[in-house]
């Protein structure tokens, strides 16, 4: 197994392929605990390195340029990149902007989604310009008019590398924004750098406007320039447990055990394991699972960093949660709603424009998990939905199934009263064929006679030297 | 290795509903402090008293209900609740109304409905309205500031009073009218404002002593704003709304109505504002929602001190408005992002 080669491909319009992080042997492909928040294991390949690192030899590199946006997507499907911002999302996908549609504005986002993270703030001060060259490749698969490169006031190493990159190349904006949760999100980025929002339901397109995380630039340089696939990524290991915090280029599939022991992690202090952010990130059941493409960070967070969650109060209606909404929701209400497992009044709360964010959770005075009831009640819909379906595709194969019998049922009848009506008209039938028969015969004997008539008088007057007369068609029906 | 997995968020503020609670307690302090060097000792007897009952009541109440104790009694709601209905009594109020009232505001106003969180009715009003209702001359004997008493009251007086109902030597009865009392019953004896005004109850804004009570409550208020522990837009709806109707009718008759400066600066309007009216779990909560319910509050207020059959208005208002508060947030939803605008 070489490095960059293909282990698993993709299947289905929504995935994409995996490549071996390193060289060595594969020595089993089996279910492993992988990071999710269930705990649950799932199938992995596992590789046996061997230390030398060795490469696939490189495919040509690509002249982006002179390449049509659909191979480029295509290129960047095959070289397994996903949104590494930490939604994972094919970005070839994110590629395409449909037929017909004109992209504005081609945002890079260097916001960094959370606090403690900050993979995407070293990457931009480290490699600036590579990830303008993304950028370009990017631009030119979405034919996007302008490029603009967001960076919070909290990183401003990061904001002075990109601006001095940009500045270069020209071309493309830089813009810095004040530090403010959850900006990094790309709705919220999208509201706060154009003023356009996205419709509900709807997709950044829709409003002319694609984002992609600053890392996904980056892969997607390395993956056509380079003919690299994605292997490995920047990662955040840090937290009260950690005695060296740092940011780490590491080979996907990396146990994250072995990411703590390299940071100096103290394992006995260990009380939380977040894979994420603070405020969206999943608690780990264990550090034996791999970094995945979307692990941004890691934080192993002491007791006192992160205090177990307190007895939950009733809520007192305060209000708190909607004012920090960035969605304009109202969280109380929802609460309320998904409490009472009112699906319908919940969704009519818009409860599925929840982007579970956590704000309103972060600022509850009586400390309700309130995030946990909307991830349980859109489970509750998704399972009422799968559900309904269920039921409706049952319902639909009996009402056929009733249908059919029905008109076999209605068929069999016709037919029988067809033959009866048939056997019922036969005797009057029959009367009538003989009427007509009789007639026909007793116009027949007429006609003879005429004939024999008129034939005495030819003879007549064939003796005296005229034609025969043409013989007639006598009509009888059988 | 037993790692916790929680569900995001895995941080907090570290705010709380006693830190809330705590918050609210501390806003009144200027206003009970000037309140009771103005008025005596009375109100700090009235609270000691009404506070102390609510907690034992809680108490009482959670134990019955099968709750823990411990998580309810320290969240502070019912200090909270103690603290507002003592301010709402007169300074001089016999321990047996006060027990009443506060009986009532913790079992029947807050536990009956379901306890913290679940009370449609703001409790204190609910309590203070009963004892309105029932004990008429008992609710009405408010004192002068002690400056203008004939005879003010020290702190044992004060006790001995409240708990026996003995008056000092020297005195036979407890008589008493607040400025918005006096300007009601003189109007009604057909005299102009102007001249009702030069009366020894009021001061250069409106009601001698209120006036200060009501600025203290008011910058007490303010605070609790800035902390965003009330919502800006109860009290400013319902000043605004006070105000505003106050003004029209002053221009239109300065002799039969008061100006807007004394409706803003008379009884309970800054205490209610900033204090009864935002009670989180019984106003309205969405930001229009709030304004409506702030501007109710104080239409409301205007309406009953004007016309009504009570000098003050604001606890009536403030449970009027109680009752609106579902249907209020019903049709006050805010915009939601990507909805478009309605």
């Amino acid at each position: 197994m070489l490095k960059g080669q293909l282990i698993a491909k993709a299947s289905g319009y929504v995935s994409v392929a995996v490549h071996a992080s390193s060289s060595g042997r594969v020595v089993a492909v089996e279910e492993h605990p992988v990071p999710h928040p269930s705990g649950l294991s799932a199938p992995c390949v596992i590789i046996e390195t061997d230390g030398r690192e060795r490469w696939v030899p490189p495919p040509p590199p690509v002249d982006y340029t002179r390449t049509d946006p659909s191979h480029l997507r295509n290129l960047v499907r095959e070289a397994g990149i996903v949104g590494l911002g930490g939604a994972g999302f094919p970005s070839f996908i994110k590629l395409n902007p449909g037929r017909g549609r004109q992209v504005e504005t081609l945002i890079l986002n260097g916001v960094e989604c959370e606090p403690y993270i900050t993979c995407d703030d070293a990457l931009m001060r480290e490699r600036p310009r590579e990830i303008l060259a993304g950028a370009h490749i990017m631009r030119h698969a979405l034919q996007a008019r302008e490029c603009v490169v967001a960076v919070e006031d909290n990183k401003p190493g990061a904001y002075e590398a990109m601006r001095e990159a940009a500045a270069k190349e020209g071309d493309v904006r830089v813009v810095l924004l004040p530090t403010r949760y959850p900006q990094g999100s790309e709705k919220q980025l999208i509201q706060v750098l154009t003023g356009k929002e996205v419709p509900s339901n709807g997709l950044p397109i829709d409003v002319g406007v694609v984002v992609h995380n600053v890392g996904t630039a980056y892969a997607v340089y390395r993956a056509i320039r380079w003919g690299e696939p994605l292997v490995s990524r920047v990662v955040t290991v840090t937290g009260g447990a950690v005695r060296r915090p740092r940011n780490l280029r590491v080979p996907l599939g990396t146990p994250v055990v072995h990411l703590l022991r390299e940071c100096g992690a103290d394992f006995d202090r260990i009380d939380r394991l977040i894979m994420g952010g603070p405020m969206m990130g999943i608690a780990l059941h264990t550090w034996d699972v791999p970094v995945v493409k979307t692990t941004n960070c890691i934080i192993a967070a002491t007791a006192e960093e992160m205090p177990p969650p307190e007895p939950p109060m009733p809520c007192i209606r305060c209000g708190a949660c909607m004012d920090v909404c960035p969605v304009g929701l109202l969280p109380q209400q929802l609460y309320w709603y998904a409490q009472a497992r009112d699906l319908e009044r919940v969704q009519a709360y818009n409860l599925f424009d929840c982007i579970e964010c956590g704000c309103c959770a972060y600022v509850c005075p009586s400390r309700i998990p309130l995030v946990q009831y909307y991830r349980f009640a859109k489970g509750a819909i998704w399972a009422q939905e799968r559900e309904r379906q269920k039921a409706d595709l049952a319902r639909r194969r009996h009402q056929a199934r009733q249908e059919r019998l029905e008109r076999e049922k209605r068929e069999r009848a016709e037919r029988l009263r067809q033959k009866k009506a048939q056997a019922a008209r036969a005797p009057q039938e029959a009367v009538r064929q003989a009427l007509e028969r009789a007639q026909a015969r007793r116009e027949e004997a007429r006609r003879r006679a005429q004939e024999q008539a008129r034939e005495r008088a030819g003879l007549a007057r064939e003796r005296a030297g005229a034609p025969p007369p043409p013989p007639s068609s006598g009509d009888r029906e059988g | 290795m037993a790692l916790r997995t929680p569900s995001s968020p895995h941080i907090h503020a570290g705010t709380s509903v006693t830190r809330v609670m705590l918050q609210v307690v501390a806003a009144t302090l200027p206003g009970v402090l000037v309140y009771a060097w103005l008025f005596g000792p009375g109100p700090l007897v009235n609270i000691a008293l009404a506070v102390s009952l609510a907690l034992g009541l809680e108490a009482a109440m959670l134990a019955l209900r099968g709750r823990p104790l411990r998580p309810f009694l320290t969240d502070g709601s019912v200090v909270v609740t103690g603290l507002l209905f003592a301010l709402a009594l007169p300074q001089l109020t016999p321990w047996w109304i006060t027990a009443l009232g506060i009986a009532f505001a913790v079992v029947v106003g807050k536990h009956l409905f379901g306890g913290l969180g679940h009370n449609p009715f703001n409790p204190a009003m609910v309590g203070y309205v009963m004892l309105l209702i029932s004990f008429p001359r008992e609710m009405s004997a408010w004192q002068p500031p002690q400056a203008l008493a004939p005879h003010p009251f020290d702190l044992a007086e004060t006790l001995r009073y409240v708990f026996t109902g003995a008056l000092p030597a020297g005195l036979d009865a407890l008589s008493g009218a607040t400025p918005l009392d006096t300007v009601r019953t003189q109007l009604s004896l057909e005299r102009a404002l102007p001249e009702i005004l030069q009366g020894p109850l009021f001061g250069q804004l409106a009601g001698a002593g209120w006036e200060w009570v009501n600025l203290a409550f008011l910058a007490g208020g303010l605070w609790l704003v800035a902390r965003r522990i009330a919502a800006w837009q109860i009290p400013a709806g319902m000043l605004a709304a006070l105000a505003l109707l106050a003004a029209v009718f002053h221009l239109v008759d300065p002799d039969r109505y008061a100006s807007p400066l004394f409706h803003l600066l008379s009884g309970a309007t800054m205490l209610g504002a900033f204090f009864i009216a935002t009670d989180p779990v019984t106003a309205a909560t969405t930001p229009l929602g709030r304004l409506c319910f702030g501007v109710g509050v104080g239409v409301l207020t205007y309406v009953i001190r004007t016309w009504g059959g009570y000098p003050d208005g604001v606890a009536f208002a403030v449970l009027l408005m109680n009752l609106a508060a579902p249907l209020l947030d019903h049709y006050t939803r805010p915009r939601v992002y990507g909805h478009g605008r309605r």
